[in-house]
């Protein structure tokens, strides 16, 4: 108690003080990775570097790299909001009983954090529909491989990445039946030795197309390498690997999300979010599809695009059965939010089990 | 010309300087490092050094120092047991790893009885699982005459392994809605390692890691058994004419290594982690080695060389937020500080000559 209210107390000290300076706002983000990662959480410092430049001399930003999902992370949220942060960024999923806890301590704090779930007063949680940009991935994977067999490197066996693997797996067998998935998990986000390791092993089981849900550029590399494999950016545009390997991307785009939501501390008028955005918000991006895809796959991904971006289409529609064979979506039916939040399971046609 | 003559003992006046030495060195290397990246040297390690104990913030830092510190003393001072007498523990991070997933398993058996009996048997159960995963290189050396650096340092990645299949499967929180991690401890009073007394930092872990200290200390200059674990370490000849039974040395050395990286796994993941995930292991059993040749394998030395540690690590945090250096800088400074200890350590054995060239 006699600590809450002490950091309490130097909060709102610290506020004062920096609201009596300048009333510049102050921006915290704490990372899993280094910016430098090409990936993940490069990707939120783009969105970090639009406020600055949106907001100029009226936000002050920090950030710290590469913070262990722990009390590590407890200690640096705490140290920004003691410093006199008004709004923090958590950008892992790790750090979701970390960021409740501080937010606890510091009320008048407003905290952000990525693609977790639990909510607060002062904390709110986003996330973007990755698995719309999947879904076309899916289709140009399904199209381009000859061997029919498509490698996934997967990160760790929560609901976001399963999410991901269905919905490639769903749209590649729509455009080729003999489709196969083979599918590693490396247990990190961010491994490139691990990754490189991983995406190898996956061409010399014969995949010609390796998707990534980690977020370094060691696959683009390890395909690059092999020469005939075809790969996407992941989080990141990697555009440095196009036109081949890479001939597309999910790019995440935090940048409009992180503006307003910095706008809406400045104005007042924060308050807690449950925000989940895909393609058509604009949070969820689809790089440019390189030449190295034949143009009328082309023409049908981007036509993919338009209609998950409007809406007309939903990446989880029926019929759809899970893996065991029982029924999960009925014909026209679609997934609602509920079940996709807390995806546990494949789709009928994975071969393999989720980790358990 | 300069010649470097060994001394016939190493200086003991050396030995206790040079972590001083290293420590000066390494903030002269690493404010030119700083000032290459274009930041104030003396405000960057001011940051790092200075501000965590006495800046404005301190009254949260120091707690914190207590919290990081912990379980790197508790583990370097096992380890150091090991180190004296040349019977090399490399794993102690998958000990840490196994004390934490036996010790959480114990206490989430028990969900959610409330019993004053249950802590209890945690820490009985880390320190047993660190034990059993450290008796493997231990027994496959005194039997097979394994290296027990390899053995260990690979049980390491198996460890992690099991870390993660336990966090997914086994330990799962039921209620977790599919996400991995077990339940939080934080939140179940009985099982919760929590602060002794609020806002010290000081809780189970940092107390065990002050008696391991003073036994450690005791053991190592009062009791026969740290005689023979130095004996064997300086001179392992004598050590074997004066009867030292090797087998038992290595069981000891290993098993008590094991079972106090194991309990800090266990105090940490009761308290401050909160609860078992794949990324629950940070490094505290590789940095502890840091730490233990920081602190001179003696185990005052260690007190002050795992809160030495923690303080570049907290202080290197404050410094990325507030000065915006890179991490990746922090880090070189870091390793620096073992690089400069190394390098010193030449001056505890050899002399340095200056030769006149008309001599020569």
């Amino acid at each position: 108690m006699k600590l809450t209210k002490l950091l309490a107390s130097a909060a709102l000290v610290a506020g004062l003080a920096t609201t009596a300076m300048a009333e510049k706002t102050k921006v915290g983000f704490v990372y899993v990775g280094p910016v430098g990662d090409g990936g993940w959480t490069y990707e939120h410092d783009q969105g970090r570097k639009a406020v600055v430049a949106e907001f100029g001399d009226d936000v002050e930003t920090v950030y710290v790299e590469n913070v262990p999902e722990g009390p590590d992370a407890e200690r640096v949220m705490t140290q920004m909001a003691l410093e006199g942060a008004d709004l923090i960024f958590t950008t892992s999923f790790g750090y979701m009983d970390q960021t409740i806890n501080v937010a606890k301590k510091f009320p008048k704090v407003k905290f952000e954090h990525a693609t977790g779930y639990k909510t607060a007063d002062n904390v709110s949680v986003y996330s973007a529909r990755f698995y719309e940009g999947r879904a076309v991935q899916g289709h140009i994977a399904g199209k381009m491989t000859e061997s029919n067999i498509i490698g996934y490197i997967a990160s760790f066996p929560i609901p976001e990445v399963i999410r991901g693997i269905n919905s490639a797996y769903i749209h590649a067998k729509k455009v080729n039946p003999d489709v196969e998935f083979k599918i590693i998990w490396a247990y990190t986000w961010f491994d490139p030795a691990k990754e490189a390791d991983a995406a190898k092993a996956l061409i010399e089981q014969g995949a010609d197309v390796i998707l990534q849900h980690t977020d370094s550029t060691a696959p683009q590399a390890a395909a690059q390498a092999a020469g005939n494999v075809v790969t996407f950016g992941q989080a990141s545009d990697m555009s440095e690997y196009a036109p081949f390997p890479r001939v597309s991307s999910i790019i995440d785009d935090w940048a409009p999300y992180y503006i307003a939501r910095t706008k809406a501390v400045m104005d007042g008028t924060w308050s807690t979010a449950n925000t989940w955005d895909g393609i058509g918000a604009g949070m969820v991006g689809i790089g440019e599809i390189s030449d190295r895809v034949p143009a009328d796959v082309k023409a049908e991904a981007m036509a993919m695009v338009e209609s998950l971006a409007s809406g007309d289409y939903h990446a989880f529609t029926g019929p759809l059965k899970k893996q065991d064979g029982s029924d999960w979506l009925a014909e026209g039916e679609t997934a609602d939010d509920g079940t996709l939040a807390g995806m546990n399971f494949y789709v009928e046609g994975i071969v393999g089990d989720v980790p358990n | 010309m300069i010649h470097l003559e060994k001394r016939p003992q190493p200086s003991r006046a050396w030995a206790l300087m040079t972590p001083v030495i290293a420590v000066i060195v390494t903030m002269i290397a690493g404010g030119l490092l700083f000032a290459a990246l274009g930041k104030n040297p003396i405000e960057a390690i001011r940051t790092i050094f200075y501000d965590p104990l006495f800046g404005e913030f301190s009254f949260y830092y120091r707690p914190q120092l207590l919290v990081k510190g912990g379980p790197l003393i508790l583990i370097a001072i096992g380890l150091s047991l090991g180190f004296r007498a040349g019977i090399w523990n490399i794993g102690a991070e998958g000990q840490y790893i196994v004390g934490a997933i036996c010790g959480a398993a114990a206490g989430l058996a028990f969900y959610p009885m409330e019993s004053i009996v249950i802590f209890p048997l945690m820490i009985f159960f880390g320190a047993l699982g660190g034990l059993i995963w450290a008796m493997i290189p231990a027994l496959l050396k005194v039997k097979f005459g394994t290296n027990e650096i390899l053995v260990s340092l690979m049980l390491v990645y198996v460890a992690e392994q099991l870390l993660a299949s336990m966090s997914l499967g086994l330990l799962k929180n039921p209620e977790g809605f599919g996400f991995p991690g077990s339940r939080n401890f934080q939140s179940y009073d009985s099982a919760h390692n929590a602060e002794l007394i609020t806002g010290t930092g000081m809780h189970w872990g940092v107390v065990a890691a002050f008696i391991a200290v003073i036994f450690s200390y005791i053991l190592l200059n009062k009791h026969i058994l740290g005689y023979n674990i130095r004996l064997t370490g300086e001179a392992p000849r004598a050590a074997r004419f004066g009867g030292v039974n090797p087998t038992r040395l290595v069981l000891f050395c290993m098993g008590a290594s094991g079972a106090l990286a194991g309990l800090a796994g266990l105090f940490e993941v009761a308290g401050p982690a909160g609860q078992v995930s794949i990324d629950f292991n940070v490094g505290y059993g590789f940095t502890a080695i840091i730490v233990a040749f920081l602190g001179r394998l003696h185990p005052v030395g260690i007190l002050l060389a795992g809160l030495l540690m923690a303080l570049t690590y907290i202080g290197g945090d404050i410094a990325q937020s507030s000065l915006s250096l890179p991490s990746a800088a922090i880090q070189v400074f870091q390793g620096m500080l073992l690089f400069f200890l190394l390098a010193l350590d030449v001056l505890t054995n050899f002399r340095i000559r200056f030769a006149t060239k008309g001599a020569a």
